[in-house]
């Protein structure tokens, strides 16, 4: 993360240079940054065109098209809960509406306060425990709506996640 | 044998026998286990026996298979036998490791299974657990045994034999003999003769050529290559070099989805730690060849695990499919020449080469030789990863191994071979599972992922599902794709809504046809095999949504939240 009285314009360039090793491509470079910041900064795209040799349409290009990508600071929470179809056949549908409703969000986003973004996943990879979700990226399956309301409240108010 | 691997086998093997001296636990924390709380369990672990000071290595395993057990726990004594113990929480721990570590009694009346022959009098031998019977474990041979960072581990088990071979013994030529004599077919999807595609890349001019390796999994459903990349990397990471050294090939490039920590960080530990013992890199095991390897990221993207998107991908672009020809064998990646194969195909091909193809071929049936590595989900009793012999009967993994439906309820339908394959009703359960059998029966055996749903699941609302995941994930590339996938789900919407016409059905007909015929990659062209299944085996059931405005299964009310596509 950003320390004390680094610009961000400094700390990309230094997730950037650190990220070197190999060829670095718009995608890798864009996922490293991410990554480190949790969002794309206007400044990132920048840096990006620059270490790749293209142009910023062509970053935003790429960095558009992969549902990874945000683009303003993220929340201090993420949660990811599965509609897959295995998870759908066991119960994704009511433990979404569970997590939703105890966020107060009506879809995906970030609740008012911006402490916790809501996001749909695929499939977790988890489908034997299923319906899964993922708290800043830790699995639980097996889940009910009561269970999954439990890990919410209890994510909610807690410290800030980082990778 | 060459110099270099006799010693490193030397040194594995006296690793091995110092490890086998103190008391092993091993937890699944693959995927799976992870859901299930195997990290929790693994750490309790680790403090109970630092906290009673007793010296035991606690290993993070990957996945057995018995995922309906997970978290899945061993502990092994020296000596001793190793005692499984399925579903244990950590609160059990203390308990555990009291008494069967400090005191040296199994809790047989707690215990899953055993390995360990004379024991079976006390518990089920593993193997004969109905999940077990008759796999035969190829691929997946060393995982939920080897601790899956563990290079010693890897080659005290016979690991890098077959690179051996092959490097001190066998030309490249040779090698690619044996694959295409084993009669592997590749398990990305599309089953093309693995021989023939890589005698393709032998034809193309080097010095720089790639072997990629399809490790993307976007199926839904579908957890086997992440399986093998948290279980027993080095099996990927040995089959790559062998294909290099068939082939000429100079660079490989293992590709992953972001977001897959596990498996990502397992992949590139393994990669370190061969570069390290010289497996990989210049002058491999002294022999002369090199080969380069390395782990590529990619974004949230189903279509980037079709070939030519995947290398748009790798050089870091959207993850659009690209127009063939010029195939990937004359133009691929970064313009060089490069052979694509999936995780799978690539691990059994260590084996291949050690055992011979004709032993690999003396396994499934005629013309799907080898075994189906499958994933069992949904409303079944023993969810889990197997291997079988291809030519199983679907009814025999799924109600023998699997343990069939819980809770008394019906089998209604099967959804295989990832959201494209299609669906299958409980009528074709004798199906053989090879590729060929399954084809005609409208389904795919794909990537193995095997979805089941029982009678309270509705094949209207299943396909709906299905289809919002196919439109959502369209790159956009071709409008029949895009837009037709927007159609189809408006119409399967409205026809959940109880909005639907008659004509709808037709509509689409019409809209997959056209799809079928004007898509550039396998996304759209075969985007219409969910709803085309399903009105096959369920058109009653549409019929009763469209006609009779309900929802025999009583699913449908109309009320539903799936992302989309717009969203983007
Ligand atoms: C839309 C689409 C998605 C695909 N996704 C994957 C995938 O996730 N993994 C994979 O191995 N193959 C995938 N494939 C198949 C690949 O294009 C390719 O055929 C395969 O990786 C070749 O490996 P194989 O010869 O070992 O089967 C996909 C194909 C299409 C059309
Ligand atoms: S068929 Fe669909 S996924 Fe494939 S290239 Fe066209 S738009 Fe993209
Ligand atoms: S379908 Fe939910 S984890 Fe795979």
């Amino acid at each position: 993360m950003l320390s004390e009285g680094v610009t961000l314009r400094a700390a990309i360039r230094q997730v950037l240079q650190s990220h070197r090793d190999g060829a670095a491509t718009i995608l890798s470079s864009l996922l490293a940054l991410e990554d480190a910041l949790g969002y794309i900064p206007p400044e990132g795209i920048e840096e990006v065109a620059e270490l790749t040799h293209t142009t910023t349409n062509d970053v935003w290009g790429v960095a558009s098209f992969y549902p990874n990508f945000r683009f303003d600071p993220p929340c201090e929470h993420t949660i990811e809960v599965c509609w897959g179809p295995t998870c759908h056949l066991l119960g994704a549908p009511a433990v979404v509406k569970e997590v939703l409703d105890a966020l107060g969000l009506a879809n995906e986003g970030d609740t008012p306060d911006r402490s916790i973004t809501f996001k749909f996943n695929t499939c977790l990879g988890a489908c034997a425990q299923a319906p899964v979700m993922a708290l800043d990226h830790h699995l639980y399956g097996r889940l009910t709506p009561r269970a999954a309301r439990g890990r919410v409240e209890a994510l909610k108010g807690s410290p800030a996640h980082r990778r | 044998m060459t110099q270099a691997y006799n010693s490193l086998k030397q040194q594995a093997l006296a690793h091995q026998r110092q490890a086998a001296s103190r008391p092993r636990v091993r937890v699944g924390t693959a995927l799976c286990g992870f859901a299930a709380g195997g990290k929790e369990v693994a750490e309790a672990f680790r403090q109970q026996a630092l906290g009673l000071g007793i010296s035991a290595t606690v290993s993070e395993v990957g996945c057995l298979g018995l995922c309906y057990a997970e978290p899945l726990v061993d502990i092994q004594l020296p000596g001793g036998p190793r005692v499984f113990y399925g579903n244990v929480g950590p609160e059990e721990v203390r308990g555990l490791v009291d008494a069967h570590i400090r005191g040296g009694q199994p809790q047989w009346d707690r215990a899953l299974a055993v390995i360990g022959s004379s024991f079976d009098a006390y518990a089920t031998a593993l193997d004969d657990l109905d999940m077990m019977q008759g796999q035969v474990r190829i691929a997946l041979r060393n995982a939920g045994h080897n601790a899956p960072a563990d290079l010693e581990e890897y080659i005290a088990t016979g690991g890098y034999a077959g690179l051996d071979r092959a490097l001190s013994g066998m030309t490249p030529q040779q090698v690619q003999e044996q694959v295409a004599a084993s009669g592997l077919r590749g398990r990305g999807g599309a089953a093309f003769p693995t021989g023939a595609k890589w005698r393709f890349l032998t034809g193309s001019p080097g010095p720089t050529k790639y072997i990629l390796c399809n490790c993307e999994e976007g199926d839904p459903g579908a957890f086997n290559d992440k399986g093998i990349l948290e279980s027993d990397p080095h099996t990927l990471v040995e089959g790559m070099v062998l294909a290099g050294y068939a082939t000429g090939a100079s660079d490989g490039v293992i590709f992953i989805r972001h977001g897959h920590d596990g498996p990502i960080e397992r992949a590139k530990k393994a990669l370190e730690d061969a570069y390290r013992a010289g497996l990989l890199g210049k002058n491999i095991l002294g022999s002369g060849f090199s080969f380069n390897a390395e782990v590529a990221l990619v974004g949230e993207s189903y279509v980037s695990g079709e070939e030519t998107a995947l290398m748009e991908a790798v050089e870091g672009k959207r993850a659009m499919p690209r127009f063939r020809p010029p195939f990937p064998a004359a133009y691929g990646v970064w313009g060089k020449p490069s052979n694509i194969n999936n995780i799978k195909t690539l691990a059994y091909v260590p084996e291949i080469v050690s055992r011979g193809g004709a032993w690999f071929a003396s396994v499934g049936t005629e013309r799907s030789k080898g075994t189906a590595i499958l994933c069992l989900s949904g409303a079944i009793q023993r969810p889990g990863m197997m291997e079988v012999p291809m030519g199983m009967t679907l009814r025999q993994a799924l109600e023998g191994l699997a343990g069939g439906v819980p809770g008394g309820k019906k089998l209604k339908l099967l959804q295989t071979g990832g959201p494209l394959g299609g669906v299958l009703g409980a009528d074709q359960l004798d199906i053989p599972m090879d590729f060929d059998a399954m084809a005609r029966a409208g389904a795919i055996l794909g990537s193995g992922g095997i979805i089941v749903a029982d009678e309270s699941a509705c094949a209207v609302d299943l396909t709906r599902l299905l289809m919002a995941f196919c439109q959502y994930e369209s790159c956009g590339k071709c409008f029949p794709c895009r837009l037709g996938m927007t159609h189809m789900v408006e119409i399967l919407e409205r026809i959940c809504r109880f909005q639907g016409a008659p004509s709808d059905l037709q509509l689409l007909e019409q809209v997959g046809a056209s799809m079928a015929a004007g898509s550039l990659c396998g996304h759209g062209q075969l985007g219409f095999n969910p709803v085309r299944s399903a009105l096959r085996s369920f058109g009653d059931e549409f019929k009763a949504h469209i006609e009779g405005k309900r929802c025999p299964a009583g699913v449908c009310t109309g009320e539903y939240l799936t992302p989309c596509r717009s969203r983007r």
